[in-house]
């Protein structure tokens, strides 16, 4: 039984989040009214015509530069393609798209994902193009079925990986779509929900034996609507092919669905020939060429992105690989962060509590940080009031939970409830004396060599000043005290 | 004279001065419409109530002299344009009982004028065929010769305007659909540079050689629907961003020291001696004027035809796609999707139609788009670049319109390669985006026969000034058939 290689080829679909459909002016949202959200044009009514959306371009080359590709196509302009098919849910009897090699706006670029030894892997991009949606197909409850070319129109970009596939397991694949959802939010073009089909990854997935220059054949898979389900799809199929092929069957090149709920794959349809899509440029359209003055005003405006901010924290910051990675998770929570230290948050002490408190709470309710009363500024007086000893870490953990709720500053709670520490020696000697005296037997515990007592008699003490009392300040008077 | 038989410049000026109104210009092309136009087959469509309504609003305008060129002008519009409200069928069954919610762009500028739209005009089925004999609903007569062809694809259009049914009417132009049948009637036929007349609305066949242009009975009234309808367009990314055609300086040109080319390769096989003799006495008469006419040679223009019928039913096999009966249009029954659109398809469609969407649909197919589209678009290349190296040495190429004068209805209709041959001096403007107008230049067997002027991409209103001059030479126009 030889060793068999599992190649994964990716094909990535993403909804922009422009205001307006790729070609009209008709708002892109989700759901609503079916059919409320059309016009001549994404209706394909006999003589309207498409104009591009500027903003989905601009879009695709922006994440063309972020995913380091070359842009215009390999002919230096790009342009539109009719792929010829009838179905209900392309109203023109065509859907608009871009085709080969020659002249997608991004081709030839590459994504570094992050691999178990904690170094990198480069997987290629082969090209990224832009296309418009399909309308929806329903069952209506009167039976029968009816069309929403709500969608029909929405600007959709697909990122095509490399041939021959720099992916071989369904741990890279979801490394890939993570880190590429990711950049894709960073830059804003796609708010990268998978659940509502906003990000869509159709990956295809061959085994071939060790050392084949071949690969074997293909089954593309659909229906996965989470990063794990993508893993979890690829891992099985290439466990299915692998049966089969010990089986002595031979494989099929098929579209297969994938079942979250039984976590296998069903067979959907077998490919026959290949289509004839009949492809040729849309004359409806022109060509579009970039000035280089554009394309690097582009770069040049690109947000920081997500592996570079995770190098600044590590490095400038010190911030640990685990710490860095749950605050570039998602941009506003990135942004949240450097808002922080903007302000002159201690970039530590703010992830701490940014990772920690905030990010429970935030969790408990199920909203965003931006959606929370919490702003960085309350954040930065926080950890302000704890540095310069007005308040203990215990009480900033009450405090931080009252500003979350009421949305009031730090500081204003922290005098209303008179919870500042207490740092003045004599106060707390008087404290430290007392529980030294209502204890007599611990005192001589510890004066007998059971040092362990000692926390015993801080807990006393920080119980008695309802834990206002400064511990460092509490501990030199115990040593003192009790050495005496 | 009657009112009918006026230009739009005529009517405009009495309209202007108040000698009519604009309800009596309106009532009086719609009652000739309603008692004449069984005989021509002009028009498919009109709303008397509409257009009338539209001409008491002109005539608010007129009077609080708010009007503008064309305010209270009926025009007639081919019924492959978009109008609001009002059925568009392009002459297909497949359309039967469409009414579009929106107007084209130069419907749209029309109303915005003031213009009345006075009905919708007679085609060949999606503007396929040289003689409106492809039309679902009914054949359209030539006023000259009612045994005869007023052309196509636009021959209602023409018809309409020769038969006085309209001052003036909007027409379409992929391969000669303007100007064969100008030619045919002794009208007036005008097809812009390539994205001087936003598309927008216009029921695409072929959407890298359509275009609007005006057929009337005269160059003044031509260049002034075209002022009224060109110019930049959003909503059409293949329009040109310059302003709209300008008729101001129409008057202001002259033939003498113009230099007008006459390729050779115009006189193809088929051309009927009386035509090119039509056409040499016209050219006599312009060099007498102090131009000069030079004959060349434009070695691809015999390869125009066939390069056109790869080209045209390509884009037009993916055009019509979107007629499925599932948005608009009657829908056949069927057992699923796929077979809902065959039937639709296959009794919807004529047999023209039919014939082009097979031929677009192989000449795009994996295997054969090398050898066909691909090829034809490499000898449209050729050719444009052929035709704008001519225009560094000329004005203008002038040339017939077309080999013959009208033919008698059914002549040609079983013989699809003549008819198709018919196009072969029109074609090469449509391939290189350039402007074209034909002119009635004189007669053949008692029949109109028209000049054709090309010009270099943009050169529209030189050619126009060129053309007027030409116009008032020949002093054609004058002439009217016998109605």
């Amino acid at each position: 039984m030889p060793n068999y290689v599992t190649s994964v080829g990716m094909e990535v679909h993403a909804e922009l989040s422009t205001k307006s459909k790729m070609f009209c002016r008709c708002q892109v949202a989700f759901g609503g009214e079916p059919n409320t959200r059309t016009c001549p044009v994404c209706l394909a009514l006999p003589g309207s015509l498409p104009v591009p959306n500027r903003e989905a371009i601009e879009m695709v080359i922006k994440t063309a530069l972020a995913l380091n590709c070359k842009i215009g196509g390999t002919k230096e302009e790009s342009i539109f393609h009719r792929k010829n098919y009838f179905y209900p849910d392309i109203p023109k009897g065509f859907q608009t798209t871009q085709y080969g090699e020659e002249n997608p706006f991004g081709y030839h670029g590459y994504l570094e994902i992050p691999t178990p030894d904690g170094g990198t892997k480069r997987i290629g991009i082969r090209r990224i193009h832009l296309e418009e949606d399909t309308g929806k197909l329903m069952h209506l409850p009167s039976g029968g079925s009816g069309i929403d070319y709500n969608r029909a129109g929405t600007p959709l970009m697909e990122i095509v990986t490399d041939f021959p596939p720099d992916i071989h397991n369904g741990e890279e694949a979801k490394e890939y779509l993570s880190q590429l959802r990711q950049i894709l939010m960073y830059l804003g073009v796609c708010d990268g929900k998978m659940e509502e089909g906003s990000l869509r990854c159709e990956p295809n997935i061959s085994i071939a034996p060790e050392g084949s220059k071949e690969l074997g054949v293909k089954s593309e898979l659909k229906n996965l609507n989470s990063f794990r389900s993508v893993q979890m799809g690829i891992a099985f199929e290439s466990r299915r092919q692998e049966a089969a092929l010990e089986n002595g069957e031979t494989l099929l090149q098929e579209t297969r669905g994938w079942n979250e709920q039984k976590e296998s794959s069903f067979a959907m349809r077998i490919k026959e020939a290949e289509n004839d899509y009949r492809y040729f440029p849309c004359p409806d359209l022109v060509p579009m060429s970039f000035t280089p003055e554009y394309i690097e005003e582009l770069r040049a405006n690109l947000p920081e992105l997500p592996l570079a901010k995770f190098q600044r924290y590590t490095q400038e910051y010190g911030l640990s690989a685990y710490d860095a990675n749950l605050l570039i998770s998602e941009r506003e929570w990135a942004y949240w962060f450097e808002e922080a230290i903007e302000k002159g948050g201690e970039p530590k002490a703010i992830c701490n509590w940014m990772n920690s408190d905030f990010a429970k709470m935030l969790n408990e309710e199920g909203i965003t940080s931006r959606q929370s009363k919490i702003t960085p500024d309350h954040l930065v007086e926080l950890v302000k009031l704890i540095e310069d000893g007005t308040i203990s870490g215990k009480i900033a953990k009450t405090i931080f939970a009252k500003a979350y709720e009421t949305g009031d500053m730090p500081k204003k709670l922290v005098e209303a409830s008179g919870a500042t520490q207490i740092s003045d020696t004599g106060a707390i000697k008087a404290q430290v004396q007392a529980v030294l005296d209502a204890n007599p037997d611990v005192v001589a515990k510890y004066k007998g060599g059971n040092m362990g007592v000692k926390g015993f008699l801080v807990g006393q003490i920080m119980k008695a000043t309802q834990g206002r009392a400064n511990p460092g300040i509490v501990q030199q008077l115990l040593d003192e005290l009790l050495s005496s | 004279m009657s009112i009918t038989s006026l230009t739009a410049v005529e009517i405009a000026a009495k309209l202007r001065s108040k000698e009519v109104s604009a309800v009596e210009v309106t009532t009086a092309f719609l009652d000739r419409i309603d008692s004449e136009d069984a005989k021509y087959g002009a028009f498919l469509a009109y709303d008397r109530e509409k257009a009338i309504a539209e001409a008491e609003a002109a005539q608010g305008r007129i009077d609080s002299g708010d009007s503008l060129p064309m305010t209270g002008v009926p025009v007639a519009v081919k019924d492959n344009i978009s109008t609001e409200g009002i059925e568009t069928t392009c002459a297909s069954k497949i359309l039967k009982g469409y009414i579009p919610p929106y107007d084209a762009t130069v419907v749209e500028k029309l109303k915005a004028q003031g213009a009345i739209i006075l009905g919708k005009t007679n085609l060949d089925e999606f503007a396929m065929g040289s003689s409106t004999e492809t039309s679902a609903y009914k054949l359209a007569h030539n006023p000259w010769d009612l045994t005869r062809t007023p052309g196509g694809s636009s021959g209602g259009s023409a018809a309409a305007v020769a038969a006085d049914l309209a001052p003036v009417s909007l027409g379409s132009d992929t391969g000669g659909s303007i100007r064969l049948p100008a030619s045919f009637t002794g009208t007036v036929g005008y097809k812009p540079t390539y994205g001087r007349c936003s598309r927008f609305g216009l029921v695409a066949f072929a959407s890298s050689l359509d275009q609007i242009g005006p057929i009337t009975k005269t160059v003044e009234d031509a260049a002034l629907l075209a002022e009224a309808t060109t110019g930049h367009d959003e909503r059409d990314a293949t329009s040109n961003p310059a302003p709209a055609v300008s008729s101001r300086e129409l008057k202001s040109g002259t033939l003498k020291g113009l230099k007008l080319a006459f390729p050779r390769e115009m006189y193809g096989e088929g051309t009927d001696p009386e035509v090119q003799k039509a056409i040499q006495a016209s050219l006599d008469a312009l060099r007498r004027e102090g131009a000069t006419v030079d004959e060349i040679s434009i070695p691809s223009i015999p390869l125009g035809v066939t390069t056109y019928y790869i080209i045209a039913p390509a884009e037009a096999s993916s055009n019509l796609a979107r007629f499925d009966g599932v948005r608009y249009g009657p829908r056949s029954q069927g057992q699923g999707h796929i077979d809902v659109v065959a039937k639709t398809r296959a009794e919807g469609f004529g047999h023209e139609v039919k014939a082009r969407i097979m031929i677009g649909t192989y000449a795009l197919s994996a295997g054969y788009y090398d050898a066909f589209y691909l090829r034809a678009q490499q000898v449209r290349a050729m050719m444009t670049q052929q035709f704008l190296d001519a225009f560094k040495d000329y004005d203008f190429i002038v040339s017939p319109t077309a080999p013959v004068v009208a033919f008698k209805l059914g002549d040609l209709s079983q013989d699809p390669m003549a008819m198709k041959t018919l196009d072969y001096c029109t074609i090469p403007a449509n391939m290189g985006g350039l402007p074209g107008i034909s002119i009635p230049c004189g007669f053949a067997h008692g029949l109109p026969v028209g000049l054709q002027l090309m010009g270099a991409p943009m050169e529209d209103e030189r050619m126009l000034q060129a053309a007027y001059c030409a116009e008032q030479l020949f002093a054609v126009s004058p002439k009217r058939p016998n109605l």
